[in-house]
């Protein structure tokens, strides 16, 4: 799918010269970063090397703490999402994210997933039908749709953690952003969890961009195209998966590969 | 096996003497504990053996008569209910949103940190200074004379710190994550706030503002300069009327009517506590409520 993509279309996410700062602290030194469209990249790095900040980062997270400061830029699909006539609530409709701890709210599962589209649906007159439709394809897309299609007024707090990472998911569709970040979204789940996200990913590459920071090689392997690997804040080495695991380009990535970083 | 094992959780002299501290120190802690609630249980019987006998249907619903040494509280008890209700409207939608702003929408820098200081400091003023401030603000500055208004303005004031940090808290206490995930599908700080925030803090607003009303009811300092009067006949037809009120209606009996009955004051008591724990109860009883549906 990543083919259909024309050669000349813009990156889905592409960062030029940025750095941040926590108060004094340097997070990120001079990242420059083209994530292509519509496949699945994945980020690696040993703890605290930056990848969640980046990921914030491209959602504009960041800035509701006081004491970050950002200089570069960041381009989603070619728009600079700090320019001044930005909306953030259109920054954050383009990119969607996933939390390491599943975060559904706490409202039916239904309601979760109707939630984003009542947001932005104002005014427009949606019928119930219209919604349950759209209910029920979010829920289809993440394989959730047959456990739960018999509960969708359960809250959805007590739903299994996997069902709820899946929820979190599935609630971002009706929004229809562009591109998923997804910060160690199976990390928080038993191995079978794992697996089924794991799968559900795979699923819905092509129709999202997905920047998905892992832990684990082997699901780093498995799912991504490509992998950028960090370290203390800087994008050491990015290209095709394979290349990056079989053939690294610098000592500190197959270091930090082959486990000598922990 | 056996005296290996038996060896292990045999007695020594150090056990002995641990138990004997064990015991002492739980003992003493006990004893503190017991001479805390004795107060307590003391003015309540006492409020209850020599004040109930005072209290009437009678009581609770006509004016004292005889120079406040006979009849009944009603004027007083009215009194109370306007000044609160009218301190409740004017701090209870200021707080909110104050508190609102706070949590949700101030940046974290200092300016916000000398603020969330200011109000805790200002929670701690005593209410004697909140009286002088509300006669020179509201009965002088702003002119609305000795009145309900100026009273329940001052008792505002005063109550406004509290409102503002219980609702804080209750805001902070719905999870960081909930917001993130409205942020995440787009939603504005506001719908955020409306749909989220608001719908899992009210009950914990709500729980702050009671405790607010039962503590607001028992001031005597910050209105009896600004508009609550010794006597009046009459109920307050509007806020810019002088009123009794239950607070200060109780110290006057007590200190300044020599001829009053001896049980008089201990039946206003009783009903000025009583109103204050009904108050109390339902605020835990909503606590309780809510912690049992809590959905996260
Ligand atoms: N809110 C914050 N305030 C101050 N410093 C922060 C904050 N968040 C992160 N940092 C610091 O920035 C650096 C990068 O943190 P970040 O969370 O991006 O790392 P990470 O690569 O996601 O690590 P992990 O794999 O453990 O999740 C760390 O040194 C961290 O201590
Ligand atoms: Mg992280």
């Amino acid at each position: 799918m990543a083919e259909s993509v024309a050669v000349s279309a813009p990156p889905a996410i592409a960062t030029r010269g940025l750095n941040l700062w926590y108060g004094d602290f340097q997070a990120l030194f001079e990242v420059n970063l083209d994530i292509r469209q519509g496949i699945i990249t994945s980020l690696i790095g040993p703890s605290g090397c930056g990848k969640s900040t980046l990921l914030r980062s491209c959602n504009r997270m960041t800035e509701r703490l006081g004491y970050v400061r950002t200089t570069g830029s960041i381009e989603i699909l070619g728009q600079d999402i700090y320019a001044p006539e930005v909306e953030l609530v259109q920054v954050r409709k383009q990119v969607g994210m996933v939390f390491q701890r599943p975060n559904p709210l706490p409202l039916s599962i239904r309601d979760n997933i109707s939630f984003g589209h009542r947001l932005h649906a104002r005014g427009q007159r949606v019928s119930r039908s219209g919604r349950e439709e759209l209910v029920e394809e979010a829920l289809r897309k993440v394989l959730l749709w047959d456990t739960v299609k018999d509960r969708l007024d359960a809250l959805a707090t007590e739903l299994s953690l996997e069902e709820q990472q899946k929820l979190c998911i599935a609630r971002l569709l009706p929004v229809k952003p562009a591109v998923l970040l997804m910060d160690e979204p199976c990390s928080a789940l038993d191995p079978k969890g794992t697996e089924a996200v794991e799968e559900l990913i795979r699923e819905l590459r092509g129709e999202f961009t997905i920047l998905i920071v892992t832990h684990n090689m082997a699901q780093a392997r498995r799912t991504s195209e490509e992998t950028v690997f960090m370290l203390i804040g800087k994008v050491i080495e990015h290209g095709p998966t394979d290349d990056v695991f079989l053939n690294p380009q610098h000592r500190q990535t197959a270091d930090y590969i082959e486990g000598r970083y922990g | 096996m056996t005296s290996a094992s038996e060896q292990l959780f045999a007695g020594t002299s150090l056990n002995a003497r641990d138990r004997r501290v064990e015991w002492l120190v739980r003992n003493l802690l006990g004893l503190m504990t017991a001479l805390l609630i004795l107060p307590v249980v003391i003015i309540m019987t006492l409020l209850v053996v020599r004040g109930g006998p005072v209290i009437s249907w009678e009581f609770l619903t006509t004016a004292p008569v005889d120079g406040m040494t006979a009849g009944g509280i009603f004027p007083a008890l009215v009194g109370t209910v306007w000044l609160v209700a009218v301190a409740l409207v004017a701090s209870v939608p200021v707080g909110v949103a104050a508190a609102v702003y706070l949590s949700e929408y101030a940046p974290d820098n200092w300016l916000t940190r000398a603020i969330n200081l200011a109000i805790i400091n200002l929670a701690g003023v005593p209410s004697i200074v909140h009286a002088l401030f509300g006669v020179g603000a509201f009965v002088l500055f702003f002119r609305f004379g000795t009145s309900i208004l100026a009273a329940s303005l001052t008792l505002a004031v005063m109550t406004l710190p509290v409102v503002i940090v219980s609702t804080r808290e209750a805001l902070q206490a719905v999870p960081r994550a909930f917001r993130e995930a409205c942020w995440n599908m787009g939603a504005t700080r506001w719908q955020t706030i409306r749909r989220i925030v608001l719908p899992n803090a009210v009950s914990g607003i709500l729980t702050g503002v009671i405790l607010e009303v039962s503590r607001t009811s028992g001031e005597t300092a910050p209105i009896m300069f600004t508009g609550a009067a010794f006597f009046l006949p009459f109920l307050p037809q509007g806020v810019l009327d002088q009123t009794m009120a239950m607070s200060l209606h109780l110290f006057v009996i007590a200190t300044q009517v020599p001829d009053a009955p001896d049980a008089l004051p201990f039946g206003v008591a009783l009903v000025l506590i009583s109103m204050v724990l009904a108050m109390n109860a339902l605020s835990i009883g909503f606590r309780v409520y809510v912690r049992g549906r809590k959905k996260w």
